[in-house]
């Protein structure tokens, strides 16, 4: 069976727009959360969100080739840019080489939602531009990067809510090791403006904690009211082992197991069966056991049944082997369509820097998180292999597994 | 506005705002050919034109229109009519 790797990495997120930065921020246990005061004016019930700022690609990119990119757009064109520069593709090598593009993203609703306006004012679609259709589709990510980047190799948007970067890591994984692709360009992009989360503000998940937005989200805590919305966009360049070896790529660490589920139930509420059956799927997949595994990254997004949910499914798989186990929404907030495949960028740096990263503001366990072995400070310890579960609205399951090499 | 008006503006929004190469201006430059001005492009010309001269392109009419000369005859007789 062919093996996949990851060659390259590449992120833009509140906690750092390269990997650098989000290493030192991640072994820190620094917040990138904030308040955005103009949600409060638009109608939100909380302001906090991650805070990040859309990057000027004027001079960077042609003109036409940034016309059609909405902000999440834009940051996965930051994060590809760095994976690319990791895995040592350069535009030679994409010129000569079928390269596919698996991302993830759920929505783009600014782009829409500025189109709408201007036909209200003018009534006349001939006014909205030539980008406004290629900013507007979920697909607006893999459309745009893969004109950019010449990419001709599979081409398309896994929309997954909160799973989407999982997914879409998972996928690329697939296609690679049934030998339909030797690399894949995998990733999750969120866009991080208050036209994208105002319905989600609507159902009051958010947390209101406005007086201390570092401390709001809180994954495990007894006292955590709710996630923070956040974004940026995370790259994962998967590819078949030997084509990597052949070509003297670096190879960061090997994707070993992907496992899924549906909930079949509430369209909002996690199930603890679901998370379950997800990673257990993917222990089976990658033919190990719970005790294999060193870390979890929990998906725990910090809201009251959520983190309940995923902590019961963790205690019922990890209760004899006790990995440590870290929620960096903690620190990144929630980053949706995002987060699937960020949290395998933070993890990943964790494992080649031998550390865990804390879940910060986990300041007093609730009955079902007492159970877990739950870092409250940064670890310094050698990871081999991590799991990383990502949980979204429909009851999408996600977990991946992902081991030195 | 004054033909000449109509070139500094119309020169302004094509440098600044579709980018083209400053050098390649002049009143012979073909739109497609010279300027590199693709149908995409026309859409956002149109979207600009609208804001900066205060009238709609119709396509149809600018069919004939082939050189950067002809495109602000086309512009002076749509404003100054």
């Amino acid at each position: 069976m062919r093996r996949v790797v990851i060659t390259g990495m590449g992120i833009y997120s509140c906690i750092g727009k390269n990997l650098n930065e989000v290493k030192e921020s991640l072994y820190a246990g620094r917040s990138g959360i904030g308040i955005e005061a103009i949600r409060t004016e638009y109608g939100y019930r909380s302001p906090l969100t991650g805070i990040l700022e859309r990057p000027v690609l004027k001079g960077v990119l042609d003109r036409r080739l940034r016309t059609g990119m909405a902000e999440e757009g834009e940051f996965a064109y930051i994060a590809t840019v760095e994976a690319l520069a990791n895995a040592k593709v350069d535009n030679l090598y994409l010129e000569d080489n079928e390269i596919g593009i698996i991302y993830g993203n759920d929505s783009s609703a600014k782009a829409v939602i500025e189109a709408h306006e201007i036909i209200k004012e003018k009534k006349d679609t001939t006014l909205l531009g030539s980008g406004a259709i290629f900013q507007s589709m979920n697909s607006t990510v893999t459309m745009n990067l893969s004109t950019i980047f010449r990419l001709r190799g599979i081409n398309f948007t896994v929309s997954a809510a909160c799973a989407s970067g999982s997914h879409s890591i998972g996928l690329g994984y697939m296609y690679i090791r049934n030998g339909l692709q030797d690399m894949v360009i995998c990733g999750g992009a969120q866009e991080i403006n208050a036209y994208s989360m105002a319905s989600f503000d609507g159902l009051s998940a958010f947390s209101v904690r406005i007086d201390e937005p570092t401390k709001a989200s809180r994954p495990f805590d007894a006292h955590r009211d709710g996630l923070v919305p956040s974004g940026g966009a995370a790259t994962i360049i998967l590819e078949e082992y030997e084509h990597a070896v052949q070509r003297g790529a670096n190879i960061i660490a090997e994707v070993v197991g992907y496992g899924f589920s549906s909930n079949g139930t509430h369209i909002s509420q996690p199930s603890n069966d679901g998370c379950l059956k997800a990673m257990q799927r993917a222990l089976d997949d990658a033919g190990m056991k719970p005790s294999d595994i060193d870390y979890v990254n929990a998906h725990a997004t910090s809201t009251p049944i959520g983190d309940t949910n995923e902590a019961i499914a963790l205690d019922a798989l990890f209760s004899a082997s006790r990995p440590l186990i870290s929620s960096t929404k903690s620190m990144t907030g929630h980053e949706c369509w995002m987060a699937g495949a960020s949290e395998i960028v933070y993890s990943t740096i964790m494992m080649l820097n031998s550390f865990v990263a804390p879940n910060i503001n986990f300041e007093t366990p609730d009955e079902h998180s007492a159970k877990l072995n739950i870092a409250t400070h940064t670890v310094n310890k050698e990871i081999n292999i991590y799991l990383s579960n990502s949980f979204g609205f429909g009851g999408t399951n996600s977990a991946l597994i992902i081991k030195k090499v | 506005m004054t033909r000449q008006e109509i070139i500094d503006t119309t020169n302004e929004f094509l440098i600044d705002e579709i980018e083209v190469e400053k050098d390649s201006i002049a009143e012979d430059s073909r739109l497609k050919d010279d300027l590199g001005i693709d149908s995409l492009d026309f859409v956002d010309i149109a979207v600009i034109v609208e804001r900066k001269f205060g009238f709609k392109i119709k396509a149809e009419e600018m069919m004939s229109v082939q050189t950067l000369g002809e495109f602000y005859n086309y512009i002076d007789s749509k404003i100054n009519q």
